[in-house]
């Protein structure tokens, strides 16, 4: 249970980070928080020729609001900040709250907000809440960079648009709309632990009561977080019924996940926590909407 | 011959700088390297919380922190708590409400505690357990760790 060898780059700016990324191509790993990288080198499932160790880079460690009334948050925000800072619970109490479920405290103290994303856990919570939030990634690299969707990012288990001279420099979330409301659902079979089957949703209404947007992303029922299509097209231009929650829970958890059958519980079982967690989060997540 | 760095780091209070190969774990710098034995290590790939270090004031796993990494920061380990003549009463609490048996888990407990108490002072049961979540313990069922917990509250609130 020892990391096979590596060569270790601590760089001290985002330049020096980029630089060193670029001249590494192919060889280079960026070691963020290091909470599901160094278990890997440890079991040796992964052996990285280098890593680019981001912990002295103090600049990409940073919460800031946007005009607009969103975040910005730096790549390397511990997650126990994030789940501890008062401008996020202002602006997204969602937030928080998930955040509160990823693992345990001393991994929350290491790991980071933009460590989780990059690595694309298909389990994990980060990448499920910025698909469901519309946040916007910047990614950098040694002369350049570019925005990419939260929704376009995530391309398979642990894969992603990132390539290997990038970096996942900052997370952006945009503003909750007026009449936002959103609700967590996760099953797991115990406290911190990845769940069989979770739920992020974040409805918007109107001053009718009618449904203007539904964004619902399931996680670990498939190969990367899942934004339901059928969610919003039933759902938006009418006041959310039980019944349309209900066709809404039935339809996702029939066509739209593709949960495994492992040690934690079957595909069949999985399918039927997408359903109630669906339905129990979408009818949260509507009556805290206002 | 495998690269290896020079590090500084501060240990229970006392600095060290020392020569280390980058996969060098943490948790076997501060065994192995330092000959602090009071660090425990267990599954070592984050999940059972026995070699719970405080780093920077933080509880970390020390098994999931790279040597190097610790370079300029400060490291707590269970030996600075206290000695078999003057227990810290989060140790005191532990020995009063039997909360070890085997005792191979408790080091990275206490740190566990150590640091949550700083932050959370009278913490409910809830909380306590919310706190603990990230340690196994195999021989008392936890019970009597959360009596600890609560006792080490009042036990520290009072000195």
């Amino acid at each position: 249970m020892k990391p096979a060898p590596f060569d270790y780059y601590a760089p001290t700016s985002v330049e020096e980070a980029l630089a060193t990324l670029q001249n590494l191509g192919y060889d280079g790993k960026v070691l963020a928080g290091g909470q599901s990288l160094i278990p890997a080198m440890n079991f040796r499932m992964a052996r990285p020729a280098a890593l680019v160790d981001l912990n002295k880079v103090k600049e990409l460690f940073y919460i800031k609001p946007t005009d607009d009334g969103g975040l910005a948050i730096g790549t390397m925000t511990r997650d126990s900040l994030v789940e501890k800072d008062r401008l996020v619970a202002e602006r997204f109490p969602i937030v928080p709250f998930v955040v509160k479920h990823i693992a345990h405290p001393q991994i929350r103290n290491r790991g980071t907000f933009g460590g989780a994303i990059a690595h694309a856990d298909p389990a994990a919570q980060i990448p499920a809440l910025s698909v469901a939030l519309k946040a916007r990634f910047l990614v950098r690299k040694q002369g350049g960079e570019r925005w990419v969707n939260a929704e376009d990012f995530f391309m398979g288990p642990f894969m992603t648009v990132l390539a290997p001279e990038e970096m996942l420099a900052e997370v952006v979330l945009p503003p909750m709309a007026k009449g936002s409301g959103a609700s967590y659902q996760q099953v797991s079979r115990q406290k911190g632990g990845y769940a069989q089957a979770a739920v992020i949703s974040v409805v918007v209404v109107d001053e009718n009561k009618r449904c203007k947007d539904a964004r619902v992303v399931l996680f670990s029922v498939g190969e990367t977080p899942i934004l339901s299509q059928a969610a919003s097209k039933i759902l938006v231009g009418n006041v959310p019924t039980a019944e349309a929650i209900a066709e809404v829970a039935e339809k996702i958890s029939k066509d739209e996940v593709d949960p495994g059958t492992d040690i934690h519980g079957t595909a069949e079982y999985r399918r039927h926590l997408v359903k109630v967690l669906v339905r129990r989060g979408l009818t949260e997540a509507f009556e805290r909407a206002k | 011959m495998a690269q290896t760095v020079k590090i500084n780091v501060t240990v229970n209070g006392r600095q060290y700088e020392r020569e280390v190969e980058p996969r060098l774990l943490l948790s076997d710098f501060i065994r192995h390297d330092l000959g602090l034995t009071g660090t425990h290590v267990g599954c070592e790939h984050g999940l059972c919380g026995a070699c719970t270090i405080l780093m920077d004031g933080e509880a970390v796993r020390s098994c999931t922190i790279f040597a190097v990494q610790a370079d300029g920061h400060e490291i707590q380990t269970v030996e600075s708590l206290g000695t078999p003549e003057k227990l810290h009463p989060l140790q005191e609490a532990f020995i009063e409400k039997h909360a070890l048996q085997c005792g191979f888990c408790t080091p990275g407990f206490l740190m566990t505690i150590l640091d949550y108490l700083g932050d959370n002072p009278n913490p409910t049961e809830e909380e306590i357990r919310e706190a603990i979540d990230g340690n196994f313990c195999r021989c008392t069922g936890y019970f009597n760790i959360i009596e600890a917990v609560k006792l080490a509250a009042e036990k520290m609130a009072s000195h």
